[in-house]
């Protein structure tokens, strides 16, 4: 009861004129934001930092925070109508995302990202409402060990898949591993990988230049070769009876949002994870939780549901680690976090009492600006439509600009605009030749986090590995994503008695898992 | 009503203003100026002592308009400061790039020769504090002196675990000189970022760090952490329950810089600008403010007498780096 006393109080400041006023102003704002390549909630938020120095702390916080989560919105459009991840925690959405549109299904799609979104939204803030100090503890109890734990999960997740040729996705993860390994190592500071004395390789190669890369100009070549210059105009339309209809099939993908919220959820409460890992992480777990895992990768509704629930609700889980320990849990909360420095506010386990009006307030508005979130973006569909009416004589050139400008942006270096142009002609090959890509992605993106976490794990238990079974959380996890690893062995020997038995061993495909 | 209206006008305004800002503002009457968005390095990982350090500079120049163009911070914490210190050298004669630096500045290109970094060939614009290390346990580990802190130490010999930042920093030198001095085995274990590592700490991932007070200042506060010992030549106002290792016997001071830097070969009127843009940060209340909050010390320091000073600090973490074996003669 006295969580609902405090919430309704962060409601009636949420709802002061002038805080609704930001908000919408925020979301639209982020959605813009979000929807352009290169420019991520992150740019967002800087950009506008010292715009919020003339309103007070907690009127700032929420302009910031509808921007956050207006970007993640965003993000997602720009993945589906030009296969370029608008940002980095909307890679995962162009997965199935893009093929949906190709197909003339880009209004779905964007619905689906928006209710999934909004989905993810409300349910990540109901358990920060809820359970906020007490998820705090989970934060701090997840040491080196349990991180590395929860990346080999990830790993598994992708592994695991029945769908997916294994040793390609193995030599997928392998390429994005080493890729993630190029650069400044991250415990001694000595270069690797940099090819002799190339200094653009210092920085690493960022994960966004590999994604736009691979998927923004490997769409290109693609579709230049695949359509032999007749390109046919992608037919899309959207109306309300769509919309509805679409509405109507969602409810098959209620439990693929529900388990996307809790993943992202849980893995932005963990410092230095954030938006990204969760939504590539939910998308994986999505996959290998379904009953038919192949139709993956090629437009399956689920697979745009997953990831845009997840990086909404990682972005909600992200505030508490940062909020209660004063760590960021993504990027773009460091960047709030700083300018809760300036405010005068000290984050840490006090705020929650000191400062209950900040932190109510800002809870309410997250519930607020999630609701605009959703209905600007559903007014904004058909101007999404229209972009992908141009002619591709029109588009393409511009899919091109904005893939440049979004490899660029990050580093503002033009080494990285090479690098994009490399990997999109190495996309496009790699397509030919049916190697799936997303677990290279999810490679790049989880690589640095896993090398620095096993190696703090076996610094810590003098390079005994049992120190990943030993603590209870750490171990669980491992042993569940050893199941994972395992289950195409497992898939192969079911299939075999199978086929022993019936003599027909052709229908591999229709063996789900854990039937 | 009318007020709120009107307040809520603001932000659109500014943000127009903030996209006309070269244009309509006269901010520095005359010399050199920035002619587009100034490059702000932060050669640490979000969350730290130096990242919320450089995030309140930004804020203040902008806020108070010391600069007609905007400072953008990005974060470059990869190796210690190697990746930071790498891309300013890359940057050699850009006037539109700075970079907040502290002790990595010294002991990254001490440590990594091959990297062929000079800090001395950097361009001096403003130390703008020296930050404070103390020493720190959780409130359930029973220490509550240097003395405790020894015996417990010792009796867990190297399963005892110092949680820090980066490889071959300021963290894992004052490491070294408790184990030198006090006869430890401590293990070093480094994270990426001071908050990090102040997690660590108080989620019992590890026994003890030598965190600056601004990176425990808020468990501190909640009561989840406690400092022991400060590594400082008198008590820190604000921590005056731990005494100094020079009241407990042993002469040792260790402090880290705060300061902004340019790219090597700067023209002199761009760093003649960024040193006016920071004079009128150290001075600003924020700043003030801050360095009395966070128990920051140190005077303001510019032009020759900083490079003297990087000179002697230099020198210094050669002695201290040679003798944990970290250069090899």
């Amino acid at each position: 009861m006295e969580i609902l006393q405090l919430l309704l109080g962060g409601f009636s400041v949420a709802f002061e004129p002038m805080n609704l006023f930001l908000v919408i102003v925020g979301c639209a704002v982020g959605l813009f934001i979000g929807a352009m390549p290169g420019l991520g909630s992150v740019n967002g938020v800087a950009i506008l930092l010292p715009v919020t120095f003339i309103v007070p702390p907690t009127s700032a916080i929420i302009f910031l925070a509808a921007i956050y989560y207006g970007a993640m919105y965003g993000g997602a459009v720009s993945s589906i109508m030009l296969g370029i991840p608008g940002a980095s925690t909307a890679v995962a959405t162009t997965f199935d995302g893009r093929p949906m549109a190709v197909q003339g299904n880009a209004d779905k799609a964007l619905v689906a990202a928006a209710v999934a979104s909004f989905a993810g939204g409300t349910i990540s803030i109901v358990l920060f409402t809820l359970f906020a100090p007490p998820l705090a503890k989970v934060a701090l109890a997840f040491g080196s060990p349990e991180e590395f734990a929860l990346m080999m999960l990830a790993f598994g997740t992708f592994i695991g898949l029945g769908g997916d040729d294994i040793p390609k996705t193995f030599f997928s993860i392998f390429i994005g591993l080493v890729l993630s390994a190029v650069g400044l190592d991250v415990m001694s500071g000595e270069p690797r990988l940099i090819f002799g004395d190339i200094s653009g390789f210092f920085h690493g190669i960022n994960f966004l230049v590999l994604a736009i890369g691979i998927y923004g100009i490997g769409e290109i070549l693609w579709t230049i070769e695949t359509s032999k210059g007749t390109v046919a105009v992608a037919s899309a339309t959207v109306n309300v009876q769509r919309i509805i209809a679409t509405l109507g099939e969602l409810k098959k993908s209620i439990k693929t949002m529900f388990m996307g919220s809790f993943i992202g959820y849980f893995v932005g409460l963990l410092p230095a994870a954030g938006a990204t890992p969760g939504s590539i992480m939910a998308y994986g777990m999505a996959k290998t939780l379904s009953k038919n895992p192949g139709s993956y990768g090629k437009g399956n509704i689920d697979g745009v549901a997953a990831p845009e629930a997840a990086n909404n609700a990682a972005s909600t889980g992200s505030m508490l680690p940062m909020l209660t320990l004063g760590i960021p849990g993504s990027p773009t909360t460091a960047i709030l976090l700083g300018g809760m420095v300036i405010w005068g506010l000290e984050p840490g386990p006090r705020l929650f009492v000191e400062q209950s009006d900040f932190v109510w307030g800002l809870i309410a508005s997250l519930y607020v600006a999630n609701l605009f979130a959703v209905i600007l973006n559903v007014a904004f569909l058909p101007l999404f439509i229209w972009v992908l009416k141009l002619r591709f004589t029109v588009l393409a050139p511009v899919i091109f600009v904005l893939c440049v400008v979004g490899g660029y942006a990050p580093t503002q270096d033009m080494h990285d605009v090479w690098l994009m142009l490399l990997f999109g002609v190495v996309g496009y090959l790699m397509r030919k030749l049916d190697y799936p890509m997303a677990p290279m992605v999810l490679a790049i993106v989880l690589g640095p986090l896993a090398e620095s976490s096993l190696r703090q794990s076996l610094m810590i238990s003098h390079g005994s590995p049992m120190v990943f079974f030993e603590r209870p959380i750490a171990g669980v996890t491992m042993l569940i994503a050893a199941l994972l690893f395992l289950l195409p062995v497992f898939q192969a020997i079911k299939a075999r008695i199978k086929g022993v038995n019936q003599g027909n061993a052709g229908k591999l495909g229709d063996n789900s898992a854990g039937s | 009503m009318k007020i709120s209206r009107k307040m809520a006008f603001l932000p659109a305004l500014t943000l127009s203003l903030a996209a006309l800002a070269g244009v309509s503002q006269s901010v520095v009457a005359e010399g050199w100026t920035p002619k587009k968005p100034v490059e702000f390095v932060i050669m640490a990982g979000p969350g730290g002592g130096a990242d919320k350090m450089a995030r309140l500079m930004q804020t203040v120049i902008q806020k108070h308009k010391f600069s007609p163009k905007p400072f953008i911070p990005v974060n470059k914490a990869g190796g210690s400061g190697a990746e930071a210190l790498m891309h300013l050298k890359s940057k050699k004669g850009d006037d539109h790039i700075v970079m907040v630096t502290l002790n990595s500045f010294y002991t990254t290109p001490l440590r990594q020769p091959a990297l062929k970094v000079q800090p001395l060939d950097f361009t001096p614009i403003a130390r703008m504090a020296e930050d404070t290390f103390l020493l720190w346990v959780g409130k359930n580990s029973g220490i509550n002196t240097l003395d405790d802190f020894v015996k417990a130490a010792k009796a867990k010999g190297n399963d005892w675990i110092m949680a820090g930042t980066g490889r071959g920093g300021e963290d894992e030198l004052l490491t070294s000189y408790l184990n030198r001095t006090y006869d430890l085995n401590i293990r070093y274990v480094p994270y990426k970022g001071g908050g990090r590592v102040a997690k660590e700490l108080v989620g019992g991932h590890a026994d003890s760090t030598v965190n600056n007070p601004s990176e425990q200042m808020g468990f501190y506060l909640a009561g989840d952490s406690k400092p022991i010992a400060a590594f400082t030549g008198a008590r820190l106002p604000l921590f005056k329950e731990a005494p100094t290792l020079t009241e407990l016997g042993q002469p040792f001071e260790y402090y880290m810089q705060r300061s902004v830097v340019g790219a090597p070969g700067m023209s002199d009127e761009a760093a003649d600008f960024y040193r006016e843009v920071f004079t009128k940060v150290y001075n600003s209340e924020e700043w003030q403010k801050y360095m009395k909050d966070k128990s920051l010390q140190g005077e303001f320091m510019t032009g020759t007498n900083l490079q003297d000073y990087w000179t002697r600090e230099n020198n210094n973490h050669k002695v201290l780096l040679s003798k944990i074996g970290e250069i090899k003669q």
